[in-house]
């Protein structure tokens, strides 16, 4: 097989604040092939949003880079310069967020803002980006781009807005497209219908994709593989149907049988659902031998003490756990 | 919690300020009034007179410490009708809205459109001088800074879930006003009364200086600025020294002001359980 | 049937927006004919997305939005004939946020405690035992008492929230998306609290909610709410297994499945477009512009909501169709 498109490798991230140095994100590591869709699911406070920044190189203070490699096409760009980085990202490396209206500048058309990708990294003029432009909202099935073009981002309903975001994103047909959360602001409906869009286009064009979500489904739904992070780490990792069909850690089981799933009641009537006890630890307290442990039905010993080792599953799967079963 | 050094330094200024206002008898060293002595007029700070004397021969240091007394005394109490006045037409207009609202609001920009000491100058001119006249000219003139941070506080919090529940509980306004949100909107609310205080004695200073202020011979910092007028070249010790008696309160109190600005946000106490 | 807790008739709530310089004035129809009713231990399950008026409906029931036309009758007493207080004491609410839901200035247990002061009871001890009583109901502990919002986290926070709702012991509760805020590891736990508490307090619920999995668990009933309408009601099976409005259906087809096991529904039944605006909503049927059975006789005719099976009713005019 060939080198991936995407490899992160052994990555730690350090958060400074409340008077010590926090992992944040520790040990993690995965890769994505050319054109594949890759889920990355958790809570919130998981490191799930920093990891892509990491790879985006976009860590900010009191974030920072603790050690690890990321490689993009077997190049290591963890220690790539500023300019560097301002190329890959936009043109290789694009990326969309789950506000569209805070990452759209409200104060230029969105054609405008679209266009600007083409003269920015292809070096177009600006006539012909702005035809461009309108192709890359047709694109996107935005209604009526001729006129649609001149709008401004308070003009657009939350999905067109993502429409637009992803335009920008996919304009310059980079390899990897990194979605934070993309529907999460969006009303269902809507949501199913970029997530299609999104598949559809990347699959059309062969972007490859790192999807970052706290729904399990959603993520399964879209992605050929997942993987799913607790306080920092990747604990489990599978193709997507088998997440759902056989978990093998406590907390992706925990998930996948917590939520009421649609169907359920009328099978076998109500069922009380199975709770995860406890609460999501905070990045201050993360608990000593596995971060889940508290938290855990199967708890032992050993749990409290050893940080579990990895343990590869088939399909290039993986899990954290002592008592995978 | 962590105060900047400033918070400090600004507590120390005020609380200096207060002590000798409240100690004035034990720590003057004259009768800042009766103590006249035309033989001692004019001399320059000595081992005697701290601070020199003035043009009738009292000891300017224990004027400047009794004069603290009036400055303080103006700067607090009319600063407190001011936060009265500015909080309640504030909170009202922010809570209830409507045509209450566009009232307050107009008569705010209105206040803020008219510097204030024109119009302290005129309700003195009607009052005529002396402290009550002065609290009250003060205190009626400056509350609009009041009233517009506390509405617009309360336009930011009128639609948290906690206050639609105290609706739903059966609350009525005006608990909800005093028990919901005025405690969530008082960090802002002090530290606008600080920088207040401050403004309020440099008020008061104008104001005696102008000869609207405290009637002679009764020591106000402003009012010794203002008797010292004519000798600014020739004993500046008459001026200085009421001048940085002003200064150092008033930055006291603005230090002070922005260090609680800090210190009063909510979330800034322990975390969690 | 049993008199019903809750009634609503020909429910509009419009508000008047924009000014009457530059744009002029506009009605936007927030709440627009709503029948519904909610028997007392019912729960009645609240669907829709941003703009349809669930949120509205909710503070008109609690008398918090006066309406527009037509009525809401608690206990049997008009909104304009009750008395706050005795609407406290019957309706309650739980809200999304729990972090803006809670005064961060209050402990809890004052939180817990003014309210029923504020209803008279008066005695200390009693105060306090209903307080412990009542953080014992939701699973906090009685140390909990004494400490403030920020101290817990957003799972107990709601905990707290829901305490505050059921203080007054009202008969019906209505959940505001009580768990969409939440860390998705912890809903379970606050989903099952409120079944605990509505069968060991017979308590009516409201439960709003966009979550179908959410809606489909917890619910006896099932309203779905479109623009300002509902366009489908019934028992929860009924709207689940033979939904009759494309809506619902497009609803259903949303949720992701990652199996793939309905494929072909989810491809027939997905709405296309974005939910137009309130201020101006399509004519006719207001779903039409989205809807794949689209015919001219929706942007013509308004449907009504007309029965399909008992306790069942759909606003289509191809209600009869299956999908």
């Amino acid at each position: 097989m060939s080198s991936p498109l995407l490899a992160v490798r052994d990555l730690n991230i350090a958060l400074k604040g409340g008077g010590g140095i926090h992992s944040a994100v520790e040990d993690v590591s995965f890769e994505i092939g050319r054109g594949e869709a890759f889920g990355l699911v958790g809570e919130s406070g998981c490191g799930k949003s920093i990891t892509a920044l990491a790879v985006m190189g976009l860590l900010r203070r009191p974030l920072s880079l603790g050690g690890g490699r990321i490689l993009l096409d077997g190049q290591e760009i963890q220690n790539a310069s500023a300019a560097e980085m301002r190329r890959l990202r936009g043109s290789r490396i694009a990326m969309i967020f789950q506000e569209p209206m805070t990452a759209l500048n409200p104060l230029s058309p969105v054609g405008r803002q679209i266009a600007e990708m083409f003269v920015l990294h292809q070096g177009t003029g600006w006539t012909e980006a702005m035809d461009r432009a309108e192709d890359a909202l047709r694109q996107v099935r935005v209604p009526s781009p001729e006129r649609r073009i001149k709008d401004y981002p308070h003009q657009l309903s939350g999905g067109m807005r993502q429409r637009v975001m992803i335009a920008i994103a996919l304009a310059c047909g980079p390899d990897l497209l990194i979605a934070d959360e993309p529907t999460t602001a969006l009303d269902v409906t809507v949501q199913s219908e970029i997530i299609d869009l999104m598949a559809e286009l990347c699959a059309a064009k062969g972007t490859a994709i790192l999807m970052i979500s706290h729904d399990l489904g959603l993520v399964a739904n879209m992605c050929r593989r997942v993987a799913v992070m607790y306080a920092g780490r990747i604990v489990e990792a599978q193709p997507a149907q088998a997440i759902f069909a056989t978990p093998r850690h406590p907390y992706t089981r925990g998930l996948v049988d917590s939520l009421p799933r649609l169907g359920e009641r009328a099978k076998r009537g109500r069922q009380r659902l199975r709770e995860i006890a406890g609460v999501v630890p905070s990045i201050a307290a993360y608990p000593a031998g596995c971060r889940f442990n508290p938290r855990c039905s199967a708890v032992t010993d050993i749990c409290r003490t050893t940080a579990p080792a990895i343990t590869p599953l088939p399909a290039d799967g993986l899990v954290r756990c002592h008592h995978h079963g | 919690m962590r105060l900047g050094a400033n918070t400090y330094v600004g507590g120390a200024l005020v609380g200096l300020a207060l002590s000798v206002a409240i100690l004035a008898p034990w720590i003057a060293l004259y009768d800042p009034v009766m103590d006249a002595n035309l033989m001692n007029a004019e001399l320059p700070p000595s081992r005697e007179f701290p601070f020199g004397t003035d043009a009738q021969g009292r000891d300017i240091f224990s004027r400047i410490v009794y004069g603290s007394r009036i400055s303080l005394t103006v700067g607090i109490v009319s600063q407190m009708c001011n936060s009265l006045i500015g909080v309640t037409l504030g909170l009202t207009a922010g809570f209830w809205g409507g045509w209450w609202d566009d009232l307050v609001s107009g008569l705010t920009n209105l206040m803020l459109a008219i510097p204030s000491l024109v119009f302290a100058l005129a309700i003195m001119a009607i009052l005529g001088p002396g402290l009550l006249s002065l609290v009250i000219a003060l205190g009626l003139t400056a509350w609009s800074y009041s009233c517009r941070i506390a509405r617009a506080q309360v336009l930011s919090l009128k639609s948290q879930g906690y206050i639609q529940a105290a609706r739903i509980l059966g609350y009525g306004d005006l608990r909800i006003m005093f028990t919901q949100v005025l405690p969530n909107i008082l960090g802002p609310l002090i530290v606008i009364a600080t920088l207040g205080m401050g403004g309020a004695i440099l008020s008061e200073a104008a104001l005696s200086f102008l000869g609207l202020g405290i009637r002679p011979p009764f020591p106000s910092w402003g009012s010794m600025l203002s008797e010292a007028r004519d000798t600014i070249r020739s004993a500046p010790w008459l001026s200085v020294f009421p001048g940085l008696a002003i200064f150092f309160t008033v930055l006291g109190l603005n230090l002070l002001g922005d260090g609680l600005r800090d210190v009063l946000d909510p979330q800034s106490t322990t975390r969690r359980a | 049937m049993a008199e019903p807790l809750l009634t609503l008739q020909d429910l509009a709530v419009h508000f008047q927006v924009g000014s009457a310089f530059g744009g002029g004035v506009r009605t936007l129809k927030a709440v627009d004919g709503v029948d519904l009713d909610v028997a007392p231990g019912e729960c009645l399950g609240l669907v829709g997305e941003s703009g349809c008026g669930k949120s509205t409906l909710a503070l008109s029931i609690m008398g918090l939005v006066p309406p527009t036309r037509g009525q809401v009758r608690l206990n049997g007493h008009e909104l304009s004939k009750r008395e706050r207080m005795a609407t406290a004491r019957t309706v309650q609410m739980v809200f999304q946020d729990p972090y803006a839901s809670l005064n961060p200035r209050q402990t809890v247990r004052r939180t817990l405690a003014d309210p029923l002061r504020l209803h008279g009871i008066a005695n200390r001890t009693e105060v306090d035992h209903r307080v412990m009583d009542m953080l014992a109901k939701v699973g906090l502990r009685p140390d909990h008492a004494d400490r403030y919002p920020h101290e817990f986290s957003g799972g107990q926070r709601q905990r707290i929230g829901i305490a505050r709702a059921l203080i007054l012991q009202p008969k019906l509760v209505i959940c505001d998306e009580p768990v969409s805020a939440l860390d998705v590891s912890i809903r379970a736990q606050i989903i099952n609290l409120l079944l605990e508490l509505k069968d060991e307090l017979g308590l009516a619920y409201i439960m709003i909610s966009h979550d179908l999995g959410v809606v489909e668990h917890v619910s006896d009933r099932v309203a779905v709410m479109y623009l300002g309408r509902i366009v489908e009601q019934g028992g929860w099976q009924e709207i689940f297994e033979d939904p009759r409005h494309p809506y619902t259906r497009a609803l259903i087809a949303a949720i992701p499945d990652p199996f793939h096991r309905a494929d072909a529904f989810a491809k027939r039944a997905k709405a296309h477009g974005e939910i137009a605006s309130a201020l101006d909503p399509p004519a006719g049927c207001h779903f039409n512009p989205r809807c794949p059975l689209k015919a001219d006789r929706c942007v013509s005719e308004v449907p009504l909501l007309e029965p399909v099976a008992t306790g069942h009713r759909a606003a289509c005019h191809f209600r009869e169709r299956t999908a």
